[in-house]
């Protein structure tokens, strides 16, 4: 079993009446990249901060590569690269310089390095301006350029696409799976979007109200989803009813935009051939991310309402 | 450490925030001085032999560039504040406000040492602007004045002779300078209370306005407070103009400065090393 990189042990923070985490139990092994995941005011942000010793626990410890944060400060977060929700800079400095400070208050680093760094993230022809001029996207990309400054053994990422466009969180996310693989850096990314911790994440932890509420890998969680398809046809009612006589589907439903048939994947093919042979108008089967029911499901307390067996159901978009 | 002094240095006197007291004093000095020479002084003089030819017998350069120096620092001791908290009330909320303590924190550097880093940048800027001020003035008062002895009219009057003002001024000048320093400590220990650079500088002027009423009034229970308030000892330089000069009570006078300055950067210390960055 791989090194534990960092172990949240009962770690809690409560903020006068509100408790924003809940004796909280996570463990990140090395080589992981690993997903924290929970909706706005989960209390991702808060663990980050714990973590980072930027906020003090209620209760509770941290300990990263086996040091205690409250006994060895120092020596946790030495080999850890963090950057907390936006990357904030000091804007009339340059970039060159923001680096030169930030990068080097462990040790010096060259203006090579820092340019390389620049280099990688592509921001080495902005490197002399402002960082008050910078767009968000530069500024995330300066974040990365800084953690890696100092070569982490550990990064933590909070909401590292948040306010990106498309091709920023794509690149991005290129950016942590190079790091995982290429330099085996053991990456922990908070996110509220559960594709993105499916896209690059090993294992993840999902939260709400403070609690963990599952934690494991993303294969093993995805198995713990159910799968779906949606067809979309020019008879939906008629549709709905062959499958119920059918009898060969677990459950199906109607909504606006088509029939959601719960199934597994690989039985999309027949579904199409039994469906089409039926005579049924078939414009598109469309893959459905049920894991999104399960993490509804986890963070609400109930069921998906989607996947009830047979039932009719209109108006929602949501799959 | 001295590394993190450096960044501390280049993050501040990169601003242009840092150079808005030099650039008030750089005018305005310049200009009262010019509005002195060209008939101010007069007025100066006319003023001054009114209240002392009945008495005196004066002569030679009396309205000279010492007289005004000294004259500037009585003036200029309540303005200075001003221009010194626009930047010790940023020191940490600045940072707070910006957002970059998240980056500054989590480099396994401890806070003790960034706000001691902090701290000695915010006395450096303290003394660079009390040093400038003072420069300034006194040398374009000798430029514009010249020379002479020092006639200084305070509970009688006392005439230094030019040949030993130097060394008062320079003293005066450390003494002020340490004053200031209370007033920057003071802020800075605002400053560590909030992520807004604005609350920082209006708390600390309104306990100096404050302390400076209480021990103006003559009022028995101000009375009392008085020793308990640092601008009752922000005097401390006007001494060194005294004959004979009270080094006893100026000593004094130091050693509660520094007491004041300790508990403020201490508060600040323990004050911070709890803080939750929320920011």
């Amino acid at each position: 079993m791989s090194e534990t990189v960092l172990r949240t042990i009962d770690l809690t923070k409560r903020y006068k009446n509100r408790l924003a985490v809940d004796h909280l139990n996570i463990e990140v092994r090395r080589g992981d990249v690993f997903g924290f995941l929970g909706p706005n005011g989960a209390g991702k942000s808060t663990t980050i901060r714990l973590i980072l010793h930027l906020v003090f626990p209620t209760e509770g410890d941290v300990e990263i590569f086996g040091a205690s944060l409250k006994q060895a400060r120092h020596k946790a977060l030495g080999k850890v690269g963090a950057v907390v929700e936006n990357p904030s800079f000091y804007g009339h400095l340059s970039a060159l310089r923001n680096l030169e400070i930030l990068g080097g208050l462990q040790k010096p680093v060259t203006r090579r390095t820092i340019m390389a760094h620049l280099d990688r993230v592509g921001l080495a022809d902005r490197a002399n301006d402002p960082v008050k001029t910078y767009s968000h996207g530069m500024n995330q990309r300066l974040g990365l350029a800084l953690i890696l400054l100092n070569e982490p053994e550990l990064v933590i990422l909070d909401e590292p696409t948040t306010g990106l466009d498309p091709q920023g969180m794509k690149e991005v996310r290129e950016l942590i799976r190079e790091l995982a693989r290429e330099r085996g850096v053991t990456i922990l990314l908070s996110s509220h979007l559960l594709y993105e911790v499916e896209l690059i994440a090993t294992h993840m932890a999902i939260i709400h109200e403070g609690k963990l509420r599952v934690e494991g890998s993303v294969q093993d969680l995805l198995k713990k989803g159910q799968s779906a398809v949606l067809v979309k046809t020019d008879r939906p009612e008629e549709l709905l009813k062959y499958l119920e006589t059918d009898g060969a589907y677990r459950s199906a439903v109607i909504r606006s935009d088509g029939v959601l048939v719960e199934l597994e994947l690989e039985r999309i093919p027949e579904l199409n051939r039994r469906l089409v042979g039926a005579g049924f108008g078939v414009s598109a089967l469309v893959p459905q991310r049920t894991l999104e029911n399960y993490f509804l499901s986890l963070i609400e307390g109930r069921e998906a309402q989607e996947t009830r067996p047979m039932e009719r159901k209109g108006g929602s978009d949501k799959p | 450490m001295m590394r993190l002094v450096w960044f501390e240095l280049v993050k501040t006197f990169i601003r242009w925030r840092t150079y808005i007291g030099f650039i008030a004093f750089g005018v305005i000095v310049p200009l009262v001085v010019a509005g002195l020479k060209l008939g101010g002084q007069r007025s100066f003089e006319r003023h001054l032999l009114s209240l002392l030819q009945n008495d005196f017998v004066i002569g030679g350069n009396v309205l000279n560039g010492w007289f005004f120096g000294f004259f500037f620092m009585s003036a200029l001791w309540v303005h200075i504040p001003i221009v010194l908290t626009i930047v010790a009330g940023d020191q940490i909320a600045g940072e707070g406000n910006a957002g970059t303590f998240r980056f500054l924190l989590t480099h396994a550097v401890s806070r003790s040492r960034i706000i001691a880093a902090k701290f000695i940048v915010t006395l450096i800027y303290t003394a660079v602007m009390v040093l400038f001020t003072g420069g300034l003035t006194l040398g374009l008062s000798l430029w514009a004045f010249g020379g002479g002895d020092l006639l200084i009219i305070r509970r009688g009057i006392l005439v230094i002779p030019e040949a030993q003002l130097p060394y008062h001024f320079l003293v005066a000048y450390g003494l002020a300078t340490l004053a200031m320093f209370v007033v920057s400590s003071l802020c800075f220990f605002f400053s560590s209370l909030t992520d807004n650079s604005i609350g920082p500088i209006i708390a600390t002027m309104a306990v100096i306005i404050v302390s400076i009423i209480i021990i103006s009034l003559p009022f028995e229970l101000f009375q009392a407070i008085r020793p308990y308030l640092f601008v009752n000892y922000f005097d401390a330089w006007q001494k060194i103009f005294d004959d004979p000069i009270p080094w006893d009570v100026i000593r004094k006078n130091v050693a509660i400065l520094v007491g004041f300055m300790a508990a403020f950067f201490l508060a600040t210390m323990v004050y911070f090393s709890r803080k939750d960055i929320l920011s």
